[in-house]
C-alpha cells in the first residue's frame, strides 16, 4: 500500500530523538512499527514525521536498577524478552506471556514499550503490567518522571506519554516468592484476545486485573478483596470470581457481546487466579 | 550532527549477498521496495494488513513481515528473500521437500513459508511438529491445510 508522504529521521541518542519529537508538529515515535504502520496504512493516524529509535541502544537492555528492579527498555522485542536470562529469573511470566503474542515475525519485531504505548485494550501487556505493579519511566524535555500502571494507561490509544516525550523503561519488581498467572480466550490460538486476565498472588494477598473489558486494564477490586485470607481452593476462587462479570460493563463487538465479556471475565480471572496460587512458592 | 527528517533516505544494504544503495522515500514499505524497485517479486503481498506472512523475509537472519517495514528501516541491514535460498541455482533441502512432500497447490503462501521454515531450521534444525506449527503460526495457507507443509518441514530436520 502506498502511504501517505512522510518525514524520517534515525537519532543517535534519547535526548536528539526527543528534541525532534518535540520540535516536529505530528511527529510520532517508530519502534517495531507492528502496529503505526498498519493504522497509517489504513490512514487512521498520519504523522507528519517519524523518528526511529532503532539506533537508540539504551533503551535495548534488560537488567537490574540499584534495589533490585528488573528493568526492561522500551525497544526491547518480544523475541529478547523471550530469551532473557534475567527476566526468567525475576518475572518469567513476562516471557511466557509475551511467547503468545501473535507469531514468530510480528514478535521479532514488536517491542514492550510499542505494546503499552498504543494501549489497545487488546494488547497482552497492559493486564499483565498493571498487576506486576509496574513503573513506566517518561522523559521529555524537562526531565524524567515515573508513574504507575493506573496512572499510565489513560484510555484507547491514549497514555500519560506526552508531546515531546518518549517511555524510555518500565520498572517490573522481581517475583519474590509470588506466583503469576495469565489467562483468557482468543480469537483463534495466540490470536487477539476477546477477554484476557492477570493475577499475582503475593504475602499481600491477590492482585487482578482484566484487559478488552474497558478503554485500559480493570482492576479485578472488589474480587480481590474477596480473596483476602483465601486458601485459594478452586471453590474459594470460583464463589470470588462471582459478581465479578456483573461489575463490568464491556463493549459488544463481532467476536462477542457484552454479555459473553463479562462471563468471560469470570471464566478469565478464576484461571489466572488458579494458576497464580499454583505457582506460588514463598506466599 | 542530528539527523534531520527528510521525505527520502539513501539507504545502504546488503540483499541477499549483493550490496545495494538507493534513494527510497520514507513512506515506502519495505516489501514494494524489494518487488518493484529490486525486481525480486518471489517476496508476496497476501494481506497487506500483517496477518498473511505471504511478505516474510529475513531481516538480519530473524524472519519479519516486509509489509510492515518502511525500507528506511533496513537502512544497514542485511536482507534474505526467497530468490537467496538457491542462490546457486539449486533448490535447498528445504525447497526440495516442499516438493517431494506436495507442500504446495497454489504456491502463493510459499515464498513466506520457506523463509519462516528456514528460519526455524537454522535455530532447530531438528524440530518438533509442535515447533514446526509454533514457527510457522504467523503464515497463513488457504490451499493445503498444513499438514503436508508440517511434513516438509519436519522430514528436513529428520525427526519423527
Ligand atoms: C497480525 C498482528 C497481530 C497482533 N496481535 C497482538 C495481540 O494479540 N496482542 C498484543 O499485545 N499485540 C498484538 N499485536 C501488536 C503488536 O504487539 C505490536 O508490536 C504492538 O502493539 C506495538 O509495538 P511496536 O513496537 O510495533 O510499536 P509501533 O507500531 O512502532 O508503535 C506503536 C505506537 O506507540 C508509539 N510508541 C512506540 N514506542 C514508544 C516509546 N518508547 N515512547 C513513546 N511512544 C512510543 C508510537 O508512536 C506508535 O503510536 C499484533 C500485531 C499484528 C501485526
Ligand atoms: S502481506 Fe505482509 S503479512 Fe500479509
Ligand atoms: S499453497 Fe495456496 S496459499 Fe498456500
Amino acid at each position: 500500500m502506498l502511504l501517505r508522504e512522510v518525514d524520517y529521521a534515525r537519532p543517535a541518542t534519547v535526548e536528539e530523538a526527543i528534541s525532534l519529537l518535540a520540535k516536529y508538529e505530528g511527529a510520532r515515535p517508530l519502534a517495531g512499527g507492528q502496529t503505526i504502520v498498519n493504522v497509517m496504512k489504513a490512514r487512521v493516524a498520519a504523522p507528519d514525521v517519524l523518528v526511529d529509535l532503532a539506533d537508540l541502544d539504551e533503551l535495548r537492555t534488560i537488567g537490574f536498577s540499584s534495589d533490585g528492579l528488573l528493568e526492561i527498555g522500551a525497544m526491547v522485542t518480544y523475541t529478547q524478552l523471550m530469551g532473557s536470562s534475567e527476566v526468567e529469573v525475576a518475572r518469567p511470566i513476562l516471557a511466557e506471556v509475551a511467547s503468545t503474542i501473535a507469531d514468530v515475525q510480528v514478535r521479532n519485531r514488536g517491542t514492550v514499550g510499542g505494546n503499552v504505548c498504543v494501549s489497545d485494550p487488546t494488547n497482552h501487556l497492559p493486564p499483565l503490567l498493571t498487576t506486576l505493579g509496574a513503573t513506566f519511566t517518561i522523559q521529555g524535555g524537562s526531565g524524567e518522571r515515573t508513574v504507575s500502571a493506573e496512572e499510565f494507561f489513560i484510555g484507547v490509544y491514549v497514555t500519560a506519554v506526552g508531546e515531546g516525550e518518549l517511555l524510555t523503561k518500565i520498572g517490573v519488581p522481581p517475583s519474590s516468592g509470588s506466583g503469576d498467572g495469565f489467562a483468557g480466550v482468543t480469537i483463534g490460538k495466540h490470536g487477539t484476545y476477546i477477554v484476557n486476565a492477570a493475577a499475582t498472588i503475593s504475602g499481600d494477598g491477590a492482585r487482578i486485573a482484566l484487559g478488552c473489558v474497558g478503554a485500559t486494564p480493570v482492576r479485578a477490586t472488589a474480587m480481590e478483596e474477596r480473596l483476602a485470607g483465601s486458601d485459594f481452593s478452586e471453590e474459594s476462587i470460583r464463589s470470588a470470581a462471582d459478581g465479578l462479570g456483573a461489575s463490568l460493563d464491556p463493549p459488544s463487538d463481532v467476536h462477542g457481546s457484552s454479555d459473553f465479556r463479562r462471563h468471560l471475565a469470570e471464566v478469565s480471572a478464576v484461571r489466572a487466579v488458579s494458576q497464580a496460587a499454583e505457582r506460588r512458592t514463598g506466599a | 550532527m542530528m539527523d534531520a527528517p527528510a521525505r527520502s533516505r539513501a539507504i545502504s544494504l546488503e540483499v541477499n549477498g549483493e550490496q545495494i544503495e538507493m534513494e527510497v522515500q520514507a513512506r515506502r514499505l519495505l516489501v514494494h521496495f524489494i518487488r518493484d524497485d529490486l525486481g525480486l517479486t518471489g517476496t508476496h503481498v497476501g494481506c497487506d494488513t500483517g496477518n498473511c506472512g505471504a511478505c516474510t523475509i529475513h531481516l538480519d537472519g530473524e524472519p519479519v513481515k516486509s509489509c510492515m517495514a518502511l525500507a528506511v528501516q533496513a537502512d544497514g541491514a542485511k536482507i534474505r528473500t526467497v530468490e537467496g535460498l538457491a542462490a546457486e541455482g539449486e533448490l535447498t533441502p528445504l525447497q526440495q521437500a516442499f516438493n517431494t512432500h506436495h507442500a504446495l497447490q497454489c504456491g502463493y503462501c510459499t515464498p513466506g513459508m520457506l523463509m519462516s521454515a528456514t528460519a526455524l531450521l537454522e535455530r532447530t534444525p531438528h524440530p518438533t511438529e509442535e515447533e514446526v506449527r509454533y514457527a510457522l503460526q504467523g503464515n497463513l495457507c488457504r490451499c493445503t491445510g498444513y499438514v503436508n507443509i508440517v511434513e516438509a518441514v519436519i522430514a528436513v530436520g529428520g525427526s519423527a
